[in-house]
């Protein structure tokens, strides 16, 4: 009796799972069709790329610089028992810019943006606000989703090759400053030994998480249930789901630009 | 005219309209009433699209509203919701002029914002206010500001969403009183949701009583005191016993 519940169970949430999964492709798809066509809102597209990226910019930096000079310690102290402390400018290059740049940029992007497109569109939603556009013949999807999902695809590319270059000065400070490289010889081993490819995949990948980091924030904002609790609800969702996916991304992405 | 035909709506096992008919004839202005929680608003929504009707047909002079082309459609409605929902992110001129700025009634933006002012002056309010965010106004004048905006495109229809709520009863008469002076300054046909008797009063030609998901009784306004319906009664008098229980 106890296994039947516990396998009814199990099979409610991963139907309920797939049914959100499909929701959310189908919104994707929804999305997708209005960047499409006309009309396109400039006014929005441009306070949604403000929003998205120059006041992302802080958050990004800080992150990227204390990850990239954590790296270089952590990689010089781990190479120290094989004797490979020389690879640091080259493994925090590559780490840097195929992994931690786009993944962390996206996890702050999902902390910041997300939840706070979430929030907005979640509380216009239970304010009526969703309901007064409509009736101002205004689609809510072309104005509220389309802008900030563009300014996702175009903004958190741009942010992830920004983290991407402060990660690597964290790591050439440290490396310079308290392990004793050589400052001319880090930048050298550095620019050789990222290939465009790493490049591209880093961009790439943020293109990607902006799109899914601004589309949770979109999708559990308006769908959200009534009051302050629905709000606070479909800001966690967002957020949650957002993170997960950019992982869960982040493995495919690596998967087919670095394995196949 | 607008005429809902045995319209049926559930949401899961809640039954909130259970075949409505109702007519509301050009020109005129028809106030619902009904306790909370009955489906008035649901009502006013599935007129304009906002939520679609499980059953029955709603019309527009004689037009399905689901088969009209939505833009043309809306561009006929002005409405007023319970709690203003301006946008927070724009200012009280952009609020108004939202509908101005954007679509197939787009004007110049200094003309939209003379409107908008024009608007603003008419519910009462100074020009100054124009440049003023939403969250910076009293609950009154957030009110007012959704009334400008409801009337910026001069609509043939306007649908007022509980516009009372909230408000002392000196700003509850001056929002009936601009309310009835548009509606007929305009010739718009009205539509108003409300439980506040003295909005009835102020505002209708033609009331119609929502209860247990069907119109319990429509008729003049004029007419509603001696209807005879029990219904009715209760509800006027906002008594506790009769056939509309207390507990919901």
């Amino acid at each position: 009796m106890v296994i039947l519940s516990f396998l009814a169970a199990l099979g409610r949430s991963t139907l309920g799972m797939l049914a959100a999964l499909g929701r959310i492709s189908i919104f994707a798809g929804q999305t997708i069709g209005h960047i499409a066509r006309p009309p396109i809102y400039l006014k929005e597209i441009g306070h949604s790329l403000v929003n998205v990226g120059y006041f992302s910019l802080p958050v990004v930096g800080l992150t990227a610089i204390f990850t990239g000079g954590a790296l270089a310690l952590q990689i010089y102290s781990g190479g120290a028992r094989f004797n490979a402390e020389a690879v640091v400018p080259q493994i925090v290059a590559i780490g840097m810019v195929r992994e931690l740049g786009p993944v962390l940029v996206g996890l702050m992007i999902a902390a910041r943006v997300t939840s706070s497109i979430a929030a907005e569109i979640a509380t216009m939603k239970v304010t009526e606000q969703i309901d007064a556009l409509v009736t101002l013949s205004t689609h809510p999807m072309k104005y509220l989703t389309v802008p900030r999902v563009l300014a996702g695809m175009v903004m958190v590319p741009v942010l992830v090759g920004i983290g991407d270059i402060i990660g690597i000065m964290g790591g050439y400070v440290v490396g310079t400053q308290s392990l004793g490289f050589n400052s001319a010889t880090y930048l050298k081993n550095t620019v050789n030994f990222i290939e465009s490819l790493d490049v591209i995949s880093s961009l790439v990948k943020g293109a990607v998480f902006g799109f899914i980091a601004t589309l949770m924030g979109c999708y559990y904002g308006m769908n959200t249930s009534r009051g302050a609790a629905g709000v606070g609800r479909a800001t966690k969702g967002a957020v949650e789901a957002a993170a997960v996916l950019i992982l869960a991304a982040n493995f495919l992405l690596t998967s087919l630009f670095f394995t196949i | 005219m607008i005429e809902l035909s045995d319209v049926h709506k559930a949401f899961g096992s809640n039954k909130v309209l259970q075949g409505v008919n109702l007519s509301i004839d050009k020109g005129t202005s028809m106030v619902v009433i009904g306790g909370s929680g009955t489906g008035k608003s649901i009502c006013l929504k599935s007129i304009l699209g906002l939520v679609r009707p499980d059953s029955g047909t709603i019309t527009l002079d004689g037009e399905d509203v689901t088969k009209a082309e939505r833009d043309s459609f809306l561009a006929r409605f002005g409405m007023l919701f319970q709690g203003g929902a301006l946008f927070d992110s724009l200012p009280v001129w952009q609020n108004v002029a939202f509908r101005l700025m954007r679509g197939s009634l787009k004007r110049p933006v200094e003309e939209a914002r003379e409107i908008a002012i024009e608007k603003l002056r008419r519910v009462g309010l100074k020009p100054a206010v124009a440049d003023l965010l939403p969250a910076e106004l009293s609950g009154g004048m957030q009110k007012r500001v959704g009334l400008a905006r409801a009337i910026a495109a001069e609509p043939e229809i306007i649908f007022f969403d509980e516009p009372t709520t909230g408000l002392d009863p000196i700003m509850s008469g001056v929002i009936n009183d601009l309310i009835r002076e548009i509606v007929v300054e305009m010739g718009a046909t009205a539509m108003t949701i409300t439980h506040d008797m003295t909005s009835v009063r102020a505002i209708a030609d033609n009331v119609a009583m929502l209860h247990d998901g069907v119109i319990q009784w429509t008729g003049p306004v004029a007419d509603m005191d001696n209807a005879g319906d029990p219904y009715l009664e209760q509800f006027i008098q906002g008594k506790a016993e009769g056939p509309i229980e207390a507990v919901r």
